[in-house]
């Protein structure tokens, strides 16, 4: 049907109109009736975005149009156009935004991987400014699947815009003690933390540590931990953590992984960055580390290990006893905000 | 062809008809398998296809930057006419929609230009009205410097890479249009190392590529901590499936063999630019001949088309991102350099491509210098000033 003839068809139904039936996808060929209202005929699915287009270019304000969107989306959820069209109408027809929160909340259910939806939903949140039902929606859907990056989205927003940050540390541990391997995890427990208390005090820093540690003993191949670890130290320097170098050296014996190693590396690289004095053993160390990771313990990054070895090399100029003395002194209190200095080479 | 190429390729042959004849297992691009399957998707696409009915550019740019790499040439008939059914996807108000009578969108907007840059021909460029186009990037810009993906849409990195992707090869960038981006994007930046969707989102391979490539077209992609991302990039690779994950602790997917391992071409240029003296000459940091492997022997449909992983069903996309990936496996490249690691035959070689854009370097190079014979469009006063708009909802 042409836009010309659909607005024709339109012009001769009444406004307004009850949904009876639903649309199906597939139903292009054949001719079923697949929506019916008192103002709108849809036998195939051509005719749902017939109509749509036609109720767009007229600018059409209806509620015939309001159920032809529900149609549409139906077909295809991931209809950006349909769904904008669809909030156009909610706001002008001023529709009952609870009834559209159980609309919305009964399509993300069924299509919880759509960016359409989820959208949709904050916007009516925004709308309502009412987030009460959203945390445990929310974790609904991650009871499904932990790790829906949508929905970790927008939890993210909702405690953000709502302040609603009491219970999430305790949501994020139930998590992890059902997954400690669940990065998702692992990064809201950053972004809350980050948002609340933040790192900066020594005592949560601690305690980040310890939990950390605890849970690297109980799954030692978890790389999701160790990334935490170093993500939370990296910025007050892994090397000036006290006893942290000997904590992991006693793990590498019993615990040992890729993962342990490469961190006994970015160790290594932060004493060598940020100490003065001589550091030919830290080098040599490191040097040895990045070597064994790349011949043995991980060889998929063989090209990575030794790129870093190289830099590593260049950098603090391994035999070059000259440098060293070049370099200025730093002086690093475990408080203190580290001091990047250029050491020269002469290679 | 430089002669040193030459004589790695005749190696390369000698090499594997040696394999050939002494029985070991080779894997084989499934050439003529995949083209067909692509030459019948770009004219005619099952029910299945429904749910992306608001993504048909992606449709057209995965087709033709499919058979591209694969060498096969588009005929003139087909590409007009996809050039014709874009035309009808360009919004009066500018960009592309994701299919006639739609709303624009940044997705579809990225996935037209690149396909009418692929066809190449002066009619394709001439769909683009670039006026409009200009206008309808700074309706999605938004004051912090990111961008709705659409009116009325959301905001995520994918965002920027859309719009600076455009921009750049149409040559309709201004002084405001990117204001505030880069820091934007480097905000998504993480304590992993990766890039997420938004500033606080786990990273993520998708989101990184756009993310870095973005600030490369942009110039400013010193502004991430680049050692952090190529750890974190470089332990995306699984060490037993020879692929790449999307994020830390979930499983490999063959379309990430481009959106992260592509990420390794793009570092290597960023490091190289920033004086970094002990760079490989050779070999992207990641293992090459692992992802090819991965590709051929785990991500092949036998009656044409790539997957995630085996048990997956076919589709475009897959096809589209598996065979960049093994472009980018097979191809180290750095300014006049060139090193290829083809895995199997000779003929699993596909055609290099560009690892900002994703089209063949020579579609990129062309269409640049197509569309700077043309003057930056100047845009409206209120654009300028602003660089902004709300994302509030309106008709």
């Amino acid at each position: 049907m042409t836009e010309c003839q659909a607005l024709k068809k339109l012009h001769m139904y009444p406004q307004n109109c009850r949904m009876r039936g639903g649309a199906r996808k597939g139903s292009k060929k054949s001719p079923k009736l697949i929506m019916k209202t008192r103002s709108v005929i849809c036998f195939t699915v051509t005719d749902v975005y017939d109509y749509f287009r036609a109720l767009l270019k007229n600018d059409e304000k209806s509620d015939r149009a309001f159920t032809l969107t529900a149609e549409a989306i139906e077909l295809n959820a991931a209809n950006y156009t349909v769904w904008h069209y669809r909030r156009v109408l909610l706001q002008a027809l001023e529709k009952d935004l609870r009834e559209e929160m159980r609309y919305i909340t009964a399509i993300i259910e069924d299509q919880p991987k759509n960016y359409q939806v989820w959208h949709h939903r904050r916007m009516v949140v925004e709308w309502l400014n009412d987030p009460s039902e959203e945390l445990e929606f929310i974790a609904e859907i991650l009871s499904q699947d932990a790790k829906n990056y949508h929905a970790w989205q927008h939890r993210q927003w909702v405690l953000k815009e709502y302040k609603l940050w009491d219970s999430e540390l305790e949501y994020v541990e139930q998590l992890l003690e059902e997954d400690v391997r669940n990065n998702s995890a692992w990064n809201q427990r950053h972004y809350v933390i980050s948002h609340t208390t933040g790192y900066s005090d020594p005592s949560i820093l601690n305690r980040e540590v310890q939990y950390s540690l605890k849970q690297i003993k109980k799954a030692p191949h978890n790389e999701s931990v160790w990334n935490y670890l170093k993500g939370i130290l990296q910025d007050r320097g892994l090397s000036s953590h006290p006893g942290l170098l000997e904590q992991i050296l006693e793990l590498k014996e019993t615990h040992c992984s890729p993962y342990l190693l490469g961190f006994l590396v970015d160790i290594y690289e932060d004493s060598l960055e940020n100490t003065s004095g001589d550091q030919v053993e830290v080098l040599s160390k490191a040097l040895e580390l990045c070597e064994l990771l790349a011949q043995e313990r991980d060889t998929i990054r063989r090209e990575y290990w030794s790129y870093v070895g190289r830099s590593l090399q260049t950098k603090y100029c391994s035999g070059d006893p000259s440098t060293t003395s070049s370099a200025p002194e730093t002086d690093r209190g475990s408080a203190s905000v580290s001091v990047h200095q250029e050491t020269t080479c002469n290679s | 062809m430089k002669h040193c190429r030459k004589v790695e390729r005749s190696i390369q042959e000698v090499v594997s008809v040696y394999k050939q004849i002494h029985s070991l297992p080779q894997p084989t691009l499934l050439r003529d398998q995949h083209y067909q399957y692509l030459k019948k998707g770009l004219r005619h696409l099952s029910d299945a296809y429904e749910c992306l009915d608001a993504s048909r550019p992606w449709l057209c740019y995965w087709i033709l930057h499919s058979l591209e790499l694969l060498e096969e040439p588009v005929p003139t008939a087909i590409a007009s006419d996809v050039c014709k059914f874009l035309a009808q996807c360009q919004s009066p108000t500018g960009g592309f929609a994701g299919g006639p009578c739609q709303a624009a969108h940044l997705a579809p907007t990225y996935a037209a230009v690149n396909a009418l840059c692929i066809i190449g021909t002066q009619e394709a460029y001439n769909i683009i009205d670039r006026e409009k186009l200009l206008s309808f990037l700074f309706s999605v810009k938004q004051p912090d410097g990111s961008f709705v993906m659409h009116i009325g849409g959301e905001v995520d990195v994918r965002s920027t890479y859309c719009a600076a992707s455009v921009a750049s090869l149409t040559n309709i960038m201004t002084p405001t249009l990117f204001q505030d981006t880069p820091t934007w994007i480097v905000s998504c930046q993480n304590w992993e190392g990766g890039l997420g969707g938004v500033p606080g989102l786990e990273a993520h391979g998708g989101y990184t590529f756009c993310g870095m490539a973005a600030l490369v077209i942009l110039g400013k992609e010193h502004m991430l901590d680049l050692k952090s991302l190529l750890r974190w990039v470089a332990s995306r690779q699984m060490r037993y499936e020879g692929g790449f994950q999307g994020r830390c602790n979930k499983l490999v997917d063959g379309c990430y063999s481009f959106w992260q391992a592509g990420l390794l071409p793009l570092l290597h240029r960023a490091l190289f630019k920033g004086g970094d003296s002990t760079l490989s000459l050779q070999k992207w940091m990641f293992e090459q001949q692992a992802l090819q492997e991965y590709i051929l022997l785990c991500c092949q449909n036998p009656a044409g088309g790539l997957l995630d992983k085996p048990g997956k069903s076919r589709d475009f996309y897959h096809t589209c991102y598996c065979l960049s990936g093994l472009s980018v496996a097979q191809h180290f490249g750095n300014m006049d350099l060139h090193h290829e690691l083809i895995v199997g035959r000779e003929e699993n070689r596909l055609a290099p491509s560009h690892p900002v854009y994703n089209i063949c370097p020579e579609k990129v190079a062309q269409a640049i210098q197509h569309f700077h014979q043309l003057p930056v469009p100047v845009p409206a006063q209120k654009e300028v000033s602003s660089a902004c708009n709300t994302t509030a909802d309106h008709s």
